[in-house]
C-alpha cells in the first residue's frame, strides 16, 4: 500500500519553495522504490513551519517542517515515511502542536487536513451537512438560525449578517444575488485566502445556503487579481461542485438552483468596499455609491443583493450544521463566535489563529507570536489593515472585541495584526497611510481624493521640521475633515493610523526632523 | 520592440464575442484581452465599445481606473514588490531600493533589455512571510537582496547575465 505524503499547495507554502519540496519527494521516492502518494493539501496556517510536510502513519499524521528541498534526502534517510522522529525537523503530530492545540477552530477545522479540491475529503469531515439541513428548511428558518448565531460581518464593518439576509429575504421575489467579497486587500490579512486555498467547498456551501435563505439563484465571488493560487483552486472546486450536483439547476436533486462564478478584480483596493465592488462587477470604474439605497435592496444590477465577506459566508456551514446557538456560545459581549486572527509583519511565528473573541492582544502575541522575527523589541502593532490604528504597548491589554477596540479609537477590522519592531519610524508609517489613500482613493469625494494628497504634503513638512506646531494643527484639521466628510471608510478611516501614529509616538517627530537635517548637511 | 507591440485582432474579436453577453462583461473582456495579448491595445477599445454598446471614453475610463490593466506591452517578466505595511515591517523599503538599483528602473517602467517590468503591489496576502514579491504568477516570500539577485539571474537570458556582470564590475571599479 502506498504511503500518503502531504505537501500544501497554498500561496505561502509555494512562496517558500513548496513545489520544489514536492517534486524532490517524488523523485527521491522513485529512486528508492518507495510507493508514495503525494497529496497537495491546504495549509494549516502555521506559516512559520511551512513548507510543512506530513506523512500518514498507523498512529495518524506526523509532521516535519519547515522543509526545504535540500532536506528531502535526509528525511528519507531518517525514515520519515514511517513517521520517525529521528530528523531534526520532526514536529510530531500536527494537531498536537501547541500553536494549533490552543486554537478554537470552527471555520478552519478542516484547513490543512484535507485536499482542498476533494469533495470526498470535505464530506468525510462534516462537509455539506449544513447544506443538507438547510435544504429541509424554508428561507426564514435559515435566516433565523444565522441571527441566533450572532454572526457579524467579518470583512471589518461587523454588521449583523442575519439582519442583512433578512432585508434581502424580505424583498419581493426577483433576480437576487449573493456576492462574496474576496477582495482581501488589507495588509496583514490572509484568512480569506486560506479559506479559498485550503477549504473552498466551505465557501461554496456557505454561498449556496445564503442563496436558499434569501431566494437567490446566482452567486459571484469577486476575487482580487493578486491571488492567482486561490483563483486556480476556487475554479477547480467550483467545477467539481457542479459535477457532483451541488451547484446548478437542481441542487442535490431538489428543485432549488444556484449558479456560481468567480470574477476577477483588477488591483484596486477600493473595490473591497461593497458598493465599489458592485460597480466593478457591473463592469464599471470602482466608484463608491451613495447609501441609501442599501445594496440589500438595490445592489448588483439594481437588484437585492447580499454582499458578504469570505469569512462570514465560510462561517455559515458550521452554524447550519451545529446550530446558531453553538456558534454564539463562543465569544464575548456582542462579538459572538470566533475570529481568525492573522499574525503578520515582524513576527517569529506568523500564521492564522482562530479564537473566540475575548483574549487581549497581548495574550495573543505572547501565546503564539514567539517574539519578533528580527529579535528586537516590539514597538507598534497595527490591527485591522491599512485603515486601522497603530497601538502602542499601553494599549496591548485591550480585549480582542469589536466594541473594546472601538472604545480606544481602533478597529479589529478583518483581524489582521501587523507587528513592528523598535526600528520603525512612525512618522514614515503615517505618511504611508496617506500615500496609500492617494494611490487607492476612487476619487469620487473630495475629502478623500484631495485630503490624502494634502495629508502627504503636510506630513512631509512636519517630518522636515517646517512649522511643526502649525502643521500638526493643520493635520488634525485635515483628518477631521476626512473622517466626517468622506463618503466611505477609505477616506473616513485613513486618519486612524495617521493620528494614532502621531498621538502615541510623538517622539518620532523629532527623530525624523533630526534625520532630515543631518541628511541635508551631508 | 515594435514587434512586441503587435497584437492579434482576431483573437481579441474572439475574446469579446465569447464574453460580451455575460452580465457585467467588461472586466472579464479586459482580462481576456490582457491575458492573451499581454496588454489591452488602445486600438481594441473601439471594438470593445462597439460590442458593449458603450462609448470608447467609458471603456477607457474603466481601463485607466484599475492598476492591473496596461495599455502597452510589459517586459518578459512582470515583477511586483509588495509595498504594504506587513512587508514594510520586514524590510520591504530596503528591498525596494535594492531592486530599483539592481534593475536600474523605477516603478511602472521596463528595463532597457525588456526583461523586467517593475510594479508596486499592495499586499499579496503572504504577510506572515514577508517581504514578498510576485514574479508573473508566482509569489516569493522572505525575499532578501541575495535571494532577489539569484531570482533575477535565474530569469535573465544569458546575454543579460553578461551585461549585468559587466555593469557590476564597472560599478566596482568606479
Amino acid at each position: 500500500m502506498s504511503i500518503k505524503v502531504y505537501v500544501p499547495r497554498d500561496t505561502t507554502t509555494l512562496s517558500l519553495g513548496g513545489n520544489k519540496v514536492a517534486s524532490a519527494i517524488v523523485k527521491e521516492a522513485e529512486a528508492r522504490g518507495e510507493d508514495v502518494q503525494l497529496i497537495r493539501n491546504g495549509s494549516r496556517g502555521v506559516f512559520w513551519l511551512e513548507p510543512m510536510v506530513e506523512v500518514e502513519t498507523d498512529q495518524g499524521r506526523v509532521a516535519y517542517g519547515p522543509v526545504e528541498a535540500r532536506d528531502v534526502t535526509g528525511l528519507f534517510d531518517a525514515d520519515f515515511l514511517a513517521g520517525s522522529d529521528a530528523h531534526s525537523l520532526a514536529l510530531g503530530k500536527p494537531e498536537e502542536l501547541p500553536y494549533l492545540k490552543k486554537q478554537q477552530r470552527l471555520t478552519f477545522a478542516r484547513a490543512g487536513i484535507t485536499d482542498p479540491v476533494s469533495i470526498e475529503d470535505y464530506k468525510a469531515l462534516d462537509g455539506f451537512k449544513g447544506l443538507e439541513k438547510s435544504l429541509q428548511l424554508n428561507g426564514q428558518a435559515i435566516v433565523d438560525e444565522v441571527k441566533t448565531s450572532g454572526l457579524r460581518g467579518r470583512g471589518g464593518a461587523a454588521f449583523p449578517t442575519g439582519i442583512k439576509w433578512q432585508t434581502v429575504h424580505d424583498c419581493p421575489p426577483d433576480q437576487k444575488y449573493i456576492v462574496c467579497n474576496a477582495d482581501e486587500g488589507d495588509s496583514g490579512t490572509f484568512a480569506d485566502r486560506m479559506v479559498m486555498e485550503a477549504d473552498p467547498f466551505m465557501l461554496i456551501e456557505g454561498m449556496i445556503i445564503a442563496g436558499l435563505a434569501v431566494g437567490s439563484t446566482q452567486g459571484y465571488i469577486y476575487l482580487r487579481s493578486e491571488y492567482p493560487v486561490a483563483h486556480e483552486i476556487l475554479n477547480e472546486a467550483i467545477g467539481k461542485a457542479y459535477d457532483a450536483g451541488y451547484l446548478g439547476q437542481t441542487i442535490l436533486g431538489s428543485d432549488k438552483a444556484f449558479d456560481l462564478e468567480v470574477r476577477l478584480g483588477a488591483a484596486a483596493y477600493i473595490c473591497g468596499e461593497e458598493t465599489s465592488l458592485l460597480e466593478s462587477l457591473e463592469g464599471k470604474r470602482g466608484l463608491v455609491r451613495f447609501k441609501p439605497p442599501l445594496p440589500a435592496i438595490e445592489g448588483l444590477f439594481g437588484k437585492p443583493t447580499v454582499v458578504n465577506n469570505v469569512l462570514s459566508l465560510a462561517a455559515i456551514p458550521y452554524i447550519m450544521a451545529e446550530g446558531g446557538q453553538s456558534y454564539a456560545d463562543y465569544g464575548m459581549g456582542r462579538s459572538r463566535g470566533t475570529l481568525p486572527f492573522q499574525l503578520a509583519g515582524n513576527i517569529q511565528q506568523g500564521g492564522l489563529i482562530e479564537l473566540a473573541f475575548g483574549p487581549t492582544l497581548r495574550q495573543l502575541i505572547d501565546d503564539f507570536g514567539g517574539g519578533t522575527a528580527s529579535g528586537k523589541p516590539m514597538r507598534a502593532i497595527q490591527v485591522g489593515g491599512p485603515l486601522g490604528a497603530y497601538l502602542p504597548e499601553s494599549q496591548w491589554d485591550t480585549p480582542l472585541d469589536y466594541e473594546a477596540f472601538a472604545a480606544i479609537e481602533a478597529v479589529l477590522g478583518h483581524g489582521g495584526i501587523v507587528i513592528f519592531d523598535e526600528t520603525v519610524d512612525m512618522t514614515e508609517q503615517a505618511r504611508f497611510s496617506m500615500e496609500f489613500c492617494v494611490e487607492e482613493s476612487c476619487g469620487k469625494c473630495t475629502p478623500c481624493r484631495i485630503g490624502s494628497t494634502r495629508g502627504v504634503e503636510v506630513i512631509d513638512k512636519i517630518r522636515t521640521g517646517v512649522n511643526v506646531e502649525a502643521n500638526l494643527t493643520l493635520l488634525d484639521d485635515l483628518c477631521d475633515t476626512m473622517i466626517h466628510g468622506s463618503l466611505c471608510a477609505m477616506g473616513g478611516m485613513t486618519p486612524f493610523p495617521v493620528q494614532s501614529a502621531f498621538k502615541h509616538f510623538p517622539e518620532d517627530i523629532d527623530l525624523a526632523i533630526a534625520k532630515s537635517t543631518s541628511a541635508e548637511v551631508h | 520592440m515594435t514587434n512586441r507591440a503587435q497584437w492579434n485582432s482576431q483573437q481579441v474579436e474572439q475574446v469579446i464575442a465569447s464574453l460580451k453577453n455575460s452580465p457585467g462583461a467588461l472586466l472579464p473582456i479586459l482580462h481576456g484581452i490582457q491575458d492573451t495579448q499581454g496588454f489591452v491595445p488602445p486600438d481594441s477599445v473601439p471594438m470593445i465599445a462597439d460590442a458593449l454598446n458603450q462609448t470608447s471614453a467609458e471603456i477607457h475610463g474603466v481601463i485607466s481606473f484599475y492598476h492591473h490593466f496596461r495599455t502597452s506591452p510589459s517586459g518578459q517578466n512582470v515583477l511586483q514588490i509588495c509595498r504594504a505595511e506587513a512587508c514594510q515591517a520586514r524590510g520591504s523599503r530596503e528591498l525596494e531600493e535594492h531592486v530599483k538599483t539592481k534593475l536600474r528602473v523605477d516603478y511602472h517602467a521596463t528595463t532597457l533589455d525588456q526583461e523586467f517590468t517593475l510594479e508596486p503591489v499592495y499586499c499579496l496576502g503572504n504577510c506572515a512571510c514577508g517581504p514578498s514579491i510576485r514574479v508573473n504568477d508566482e509569489i516569493v516570500g522572505r525575499v532578501t537582496n541575495d535571494k532577489f539577485d539569484d531570482l533575477v539571474d535565474e530569469l535573465t537570458t544569458v546575454e543579460l547575465g553578461i551585461m549585468s556582470l559587466n555593469s557590476v564590475a564597472s560599478e566596482k571599479q568606479s
